[in-house]
């Protein structure tokens, strides 16, 4: 009896130890790097956890942080599971921030039951519109996605930001600065005490992820598209319909985090507000590899690291972007699972392979 | 039977209307059109070096979409170094070291540990924004950049002189580095050693030839192409150093090298594509020309490149063995 319980507990410490064993290395080198710059490491990671754990309040700012993040992370990894590198969430998620502030202040006179929901939904489809025409011009012109990603995402910086400047500018008087009115009431998505109800539909989303990949003929195809076109394309599937959906999907979930980012957080649109939350969906898919579930608890980690980062500013006068170092340290150690083993002195040190990026140009 | 369609798809149709399109604009706008070609050097000389580093690492099988960490890296070190030394050579010289140094990382992430590549890329790309954020201090300045130098008689030639022949040495280099590149990769036993170790490393490997030198040869030389890149924005084009001031030049420069479809030649010339549609934006933004949105004429060299890439280049093909770890038997 006691014996099973200690297999249990071995078990489930192999499963976490790496993630564990990668934040605690990556923590110490950061406290040596704090050293040497002068400043006080436990000061300053006192200060980080006060700031995004410390109390009810913080702990909810972690999960603000970590929501949009959860929705970039899952239009990364979905789209990796298909080969495709979707570089362009950042483009798609501003998209579907400005959709959703759209409706958001021209809808009037709904309930707010209907208010949000519709304006999530325009959100989502304005993404993964945006999305989908990576996809098309990859299946059907083979302009790679990478390329296509890159440079659509400057072209919705552009847009956007001469919409905001331009037709729908705020028009308060007083305001000279490039952004959208404030959204109606209706369309503001609440927190249920210092919960954020699209942190709850951040994990939603991820189960529908998990569950389309898992459970369905679409996500099968998807995977098989992703692991081999060829075969695929042998056994009857349709490889260019697959890769146009996936992108939709995927554009999809990252319009759906603009949105949701615009609803519940910022209550407009405002260019700069959405800086890199698409391109930080890249980190947290390879971070959490690319399984919902993974994403999620990478989210959270590194929401907490962002929810932080203004208190360990503040009262440890320590600059934020020690937090970016500290993270690439924690991805490398996740990734360098191989490294850690060994570390640890694991027999088996064989760790399994894991390679993302065979459909680079497939 | 004349194929015409053949004649438009080909590249050699497009560089002569750009040629015809260069000549009748310099006999209307002498001024104009030798400004906005100069700028379109300097403007492509980070994307291509850029691209010269990622396609000798890919050409290996090794992906590196760390470059514009890489890049940043060697910006902020070559710009510290002109700040303490005073001296620009040693201060190109620290950051192309940088810039190999990063390689060599990458190197170890991706031969060594066997991490996943997009991974790795990525590491050093939040890593080397991490660092220089945090190191960055307000107010550093420097007693000045890399000037231009004219190589005499050259430079009276019409056109061509004031264009190709006047200007900083990191601009002279990439061109010389574009040939070079070239040369080595498609005319030199090394050369072939590295496309094939990008194609098929077992056959390779059963050959004698060691795979994990090769590719850790590749991309601490890309990585120091790289720095080279970096060194270019600070102690050329700009003159000091900003946090983020590579601002997306690695990814361009990524999506030129697939433009270019991982040749140094064809690279140069999506790196020249690129470098026209920035100058010309610049041009058409503060010269006056048009009254429409800055916005739209900004989103131009983004928009001309996935024109361009859908309706005429098509279909790319990577190594095949890219983003690959290589186990011996």
């Amino acid at each position: 009896m006691l014996n099973k319980k200690k297999n249990k507990l071995l078990h489930f410490w192999r499963t976490v130890d790496v993630p564990v064993v990668a934040v605690l290395f990556s923590a110490v080198i950061g406290a040596v790097l704090l050293r040497i710059s002068g400043a006080d490491p436990l000061d300053a990671y006192r200060a980080l956890f006060q700031g995004s754990l410390g109390n009810i309040s913080a702990f909810g700012r972690t999960l603000q942080k970590a929501t949009p993040l959860i929705f970039s992370g899952l239009a990364v990894a979905f789209a990796f599971k298909a080969g495709l590198f979707n570089i362009g969430t950042q483009g798609q998620l501003l998209f579907g921030a400005l959709a959703a502030a759209m409706v958001g202040f021209t809808v009037q006179g709904v309930p707010a039951w209907l208010h949000i929901p519709l304006a999530l939904l325009i959100g989502a489809l304005a993404g993964g519109l945006y999305g989908m025409i990576q996809g098309a011009l990859k299946a059907y012109t083979g302009a790679h996605e990478v390329i296509t990603g890159i440079m659509l995402n400057y072209v919705a910086i552009n847009l956007t930001d001469y919409l905001t400047n331009g037709p729908l500018k705020d028009t308060t008087p007083g305001n000279i600065i490039a952004r959208t009115p404030l959204i109606l009431e209706t369309s503001q998505l609440p927190s249920i005490g210092a919960f954020p109800l699209g942190f709850g539909l951040a994990l939603l989303v991820a189960l529908v992820v998990w569950w389309l990949l898992q459970q369905t003929t679409i996500g099968f195809e998807i995977c098989t598209v992703g692991n081999n076109p060829h075969a695929a394309s042998y056994a009857g599937m349709n490889v260019n319909y697959t890769l146009v959906g996936t992108m939709l999907f995927s554009g999809m979930l990252a319009g759906l985090g603009g949105a949701v980012e615009t609803l519940g957080v910022v209550h407009r649109y405002q260019p700069g507000f959405n800086v890199g939350l698409g391109f930080e969906g890249i980190t947290i898919a390879l971070l959490g590899k690319t399984h919902p579930v993974g994403v999620i608890l990478a989210s959270i980690l590194v929401g907490a690291m962002k929810a932080g980062a203004s208190q360990m500013q503040f009262s440890a006068g320590v600059d934020k972007a020690i937090i970016d170092v500290i993270l690439a340290l924690i991805l490398f150690f996740v990734a360098a699972d191989v490294l850690i083993r060994k570390i640890l002195r694991y027999r088996d040190t064989k760790g399994e392979d894991v390679i993302l990026s065979t459909g680079w140009g497939k | 039977m004349f194929q015409w369609k053949k004649v438009f798809k080909s590249v050699w149709f497009f560089i002569f209307l750009i040629f015809l399109l260069i000549l009748w604009s310099y006999f209307h706008y002498p001024v104009v059109t030798v400004a906005v070609l100069a700028s379109a050097l300097r403007q492509s000389t980070p994307l291509a070096l850029g691209a010269l580093c990622g396609l000798i690492g890919e050409r290996s099988g090794v992906i590196n979409i760390g470059m514009e960490g890489q890049m940043l890296l060697s910006a902020f070190l070559g710009f510290l170094v002109s700040v303490w030394t005073g001296n620009l050579l040693f201060a190109v010289l620290a950051g192309v070291m940088t810039g190999a140094l990063t390689g060599l990382l990458l190197a170890f992430m991706s031969v060594t540990l066997r991490i996943d590549q997009i991974i790795g890329g990525t590491v050093i790309n939040i890593l080397a924004f991490g660092l220089t954020g945090y190191f960055y201090q307000v107010g550093l300045s420097t007693k000045g950049k890399l000037q231009p130098i004219s190589l005499g008689p050259l430079q009276d030639i019409p056109l061509l002189g004031p264009v190709l022949f006047n200007n900083p040495p990191i601009t002279y280099l990439t061109l010389l580095l574009v040939l070079v590149m070239h040369y080595l990769l498609f005319y030199t036993r090394w050369g072939l050693r590295t496309r094939a170790v990008g194609e098929h490393p077992r056959a390779v490997d059963t050959l004698g030839i060691n795979v994990f030198f090769m590719r850790y040869a590749n991309v601490v030389l890309g990585g120091a192409i790289a720095g080279l890149a970096g060194a270019f924005l600070t102690l050329e084009a700009v003159g000091s150093f900003e946090r983020g001031m590579t601002n997306g030049r690695g990814f361009v420069a990524l999506a030129v090298m697939i433009f270019g479809k991982w040749t140094p030649i064809g690279s140069w010339g999506a790196a020249l594509l690129f470098g026209f549609a920035i100058s010309l934006q610049t041009q058409l933004q503060f010269g006056g020309l048009i009254t429409i949105p800055h916005q739209f004429i900004g989103m131009l060299p983004y928009l001309l490149t996935v024109i361009v890439l859908a309706g005429f280049v098509g279909r790319a093909r990577p190594p095949a063995s890219i983003g690959m770890p290589y186990t011996k038997e």
